[in-house]
């Protein structure tokens, strides 16, 4: 486009451009892009780099930590108490807080942010959706302190009310709200999945003669699918990661058990337990955080791929 | 070209006027259209009744009324824009998905003479009734047989060996069976375009509509698929009512038996496709049949 326009112009204006006078243009053309190419990469390049940096950190750590404790009563040993005198470092019980806070939180968010994933795309006005979305919005902007002293002070005493010998700190009441903490990141995502697919699919089975909610769940549903898993898979990631809700509501006491209705420690909520300062810098218990961190890292990692698995075996072309 | 239609067109003529002789002609409609009369010796499907439409401020259609007659294929030709598809998608109350549409005028559908466009005539009843088959082939992301016994599912079909008979009926009536007999549950999207679009068809076809809207059906497919839909077209006659859009001229003289020209929303000439192949009343539609506009 450019050349074809500076050459018209050359041809036009009196006296034309030589060709030494062109190809040094050329060579100015060809510098600028240069720049701002590797402008471009300097800015991608600190996305990796912040990534390769923490796991290096992460790993060396964490070799410090298994040069102490072994891998194998790291992954099989069934208490995790870093503050007695005799220490024990088996990740189970974090574990076991982490997926079951997760379950709990999943359970609330999965169908809620699909059921409005589907209303907004699907059912709602205009008006509506416009009233709607920034509601959502605010609530995937709420800080997850507050929604951790919320699950403290408003959802555990209701539960209470419900199951009288609940503790005050307890993996339902914190899941719960992390649900509800999840619900924005799963329905807009979910709902863009939906939105994406192309009209003609709509009008193809709106003209077989169905009704919007079976053009919803047997074509637009369908459709959306790898989308809509990878919505779910977003949502499972921010939940085994999420950090302040179960630290301020689930208890801090690592408990090797899969019942929501009991207290319990996560890794993210072991690692902020550590943070604020009760072991001190350097001891092998400081380094555990690592190790922890580590393995919090590498299920997210494995979420990852599933999800990039998911979305390829899943993808419609339409 | 144009020779072999007028051959068509003219044996079965004859053959009609001997079988039916003009007795299943009017169905007390006739006069409705203005100027433009159903053809005696046929059965009148659907009839539009100074049919206006709106996008908004916009009008796109401008009184139209014509016959579709049953069980004969019925082409709607004009230049880009003139409204085609906006009157092949009132058919099946398409227009009502969007809001801000709006329109006025009758389309009576035989023999129970409904409105369909009548507020109190559910739309879904009215697509019950009518299938369509659009430009760009859109499978549903499901297997084969589960795109053609779709209709059967919604509503509410369950017995399986039903479903399995209608099924395999429809994907024969689309010439598509013995193509995917063997696979017939691999995904519908593994097909070629061709075949996607006779899936469309089949789809429709399960369900026994009384007519089928085609807006541009060949329009995405190559010469071959392109064939191989027009013969399928031309089969079907003899089961459903057809309406098709086209911008193939040689399209709308191979299959179609009458064919309605339209020019910026209005209906400028009907007729039995030979005669408005053969000798247009109009010198607007003889210029756009002949390619000297549009
Ligand atoms: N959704 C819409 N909103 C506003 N105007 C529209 C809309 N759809 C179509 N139109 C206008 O209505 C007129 C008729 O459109 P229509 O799609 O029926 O034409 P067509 O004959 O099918 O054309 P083509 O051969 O290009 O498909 C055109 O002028 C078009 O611009
Ligand atoms: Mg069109």
């Amino acid at each position: 486009m450019r050349e074809t326009n500076s050459g018209a112009a050359a041809l036009m204006s009196q006296p034309p451009l030589t060709v030494s006078d062109r190809l040094a243009r050329k060579a100015l053309r060809n510098f600028k892009e240069r720049v701002i190419e590797l402008l471009l990469l300097g800015a991608a390049s600190v996305s990796v780099l912040t990534t390769v940096g923490i796991i290096w950190v992460l790993v060396s750590e964490s070799f410090n930590f298994f040069s102490n404790v072994s891998i194998w009563s790291f992954l099989t040993d069934t208490m995790w108490t870093p503050l007695f005198a005799e220490p024990r470092y088996g990740i189970l019980p974090l574990l076991a807080g982490t997926l079951t806070t997760s379950m709990v939180a999943l359970v609330v968010a999965i169908p809620l942010g699909t059921t409005i994933a589907i209303y907004l795309s699907e059912f709602a006005r205009p008006a509506v959706r416009e009233v709607v979305k920034p509601f959502l919005e605010l609530l995937g902007g709420i800080p997850t302190i507050v929604y951790g002293y919320f699950a403290l002070m408003v959802v555990i005493p209701l539960l209470q009310l419900l199951i009288p010998d609940l503790s005050g700190f307890n993996m339902l009441g914190a899941g719960i709200v992390m649900g509800i903490a999840i619900i924005p990141y799963v329905s807009s995502l979910a709902e863009d999945a939906m939105r994406a697919v192309p009209m003609s699919m709509r009008e193809g089975s709106y003209a077989m003669g169905a009704t919007k909610l079976q053009t919803a769940f047997r074509v637009i549903f369908p459709a959306a699918l790898s989308g809509i898993l990878s919505a779910y898979i977003l949502g499972i990631s921010r939940a085994v990661g999420e950090t302040m809700i179960v630290a301020v509501a689930a208890g801090m006491q690592p408990n090797f058990t899969v019942n929501p209705l009991e207290p319990a420690q996560t890794i993210s909520a072991y690692i902020v337990q550590v943070a604020l300062g009760d072991l001190p810098h350097g001891s092998i218990g400081y380094q555990s955080i690592f190790a922890a961190g580590l393995s919090l890292m590498l299920m997210t990692l494995a979420l990852n791929l599933v999800g990039h698995v998911v979305r390829r075996r899943f993808r419609e072309a339409y | 070209m144009v020779s072999s239609v007028t051959m068509r067109m003219s044996n079965q003529g004859a053959a009609e006027a001997a079988s039916q002789g003009g007795s299943a002609a009017d169905q007390g409609v006739g006069d409705a259209f203005s100027g433009v009369r159903p053809d005696k010796g046929v059965a009148v499907k659907a009839s539009v009744e100074n049919f206006s439409f709106y996008y908004g401020d916009f009008k796109a259609l401008k009184s139209i009324s014509m016959p579709v007659h049953e069980k004969r294929v019925t082409a709607l030709i004009g230049p880009s824009g003139c409204g085609k598809s906006t009157l092949l998608r009132t058919f099946n109350r398409m227009h009502d998905l969007y809001p801000g549409n709006r329109y006025e005028g009758t389309i009576r559908l035989h023999p129970d003479n409904t409105n369909l466009l009548d507020p109190a005539v559910d739309p879904i009843e009215v697509r019950m009734r009518i299938g369509m088959v659009f430009q760009k082939p859109n499978p549903f992301p499901k297997s084969i047989y589960e795109n053609v016994a779709y209709g059967l599912r919604i509503r509410g079909e369950r017995n399986r060996s039903v479903i399995d008979d209608r099924v395999k009926e429809a994907l024969r009536g689309a010439a598509l069976w013995s193509e995917v007999e063997h696979r017939l549950h691999d995904p519908a999207t593994a097909l070629s375009g061709g075949q996607q679009q006779r899936l469309c068809i089949a789809r429709c076809l399960a369900t026994e509509p009384e007519v089928l809207l085609f807006d541009e059906p060949t329009s995405a497919l190559d010469p071959i698929a392109t064939a191989s839909i027009e013969e399928l077209v031309h089969e079907l006659r003899d089961k459903v009512t057809i309406l098709i859009v086209t911008h193939n001229m040689q399209q709308a003289a191979r299959v179609s038996d009458y064919t309605a020209y339209m020019y910026l929303g209005e209906l400028m000439e009907f007729g039995e496709t030979n005669q408005i192949f053969v000798n247009p009343k109009r010198k607007e539609t003889e210029d756009y049949i002949t390619g000297r506009f549009g």
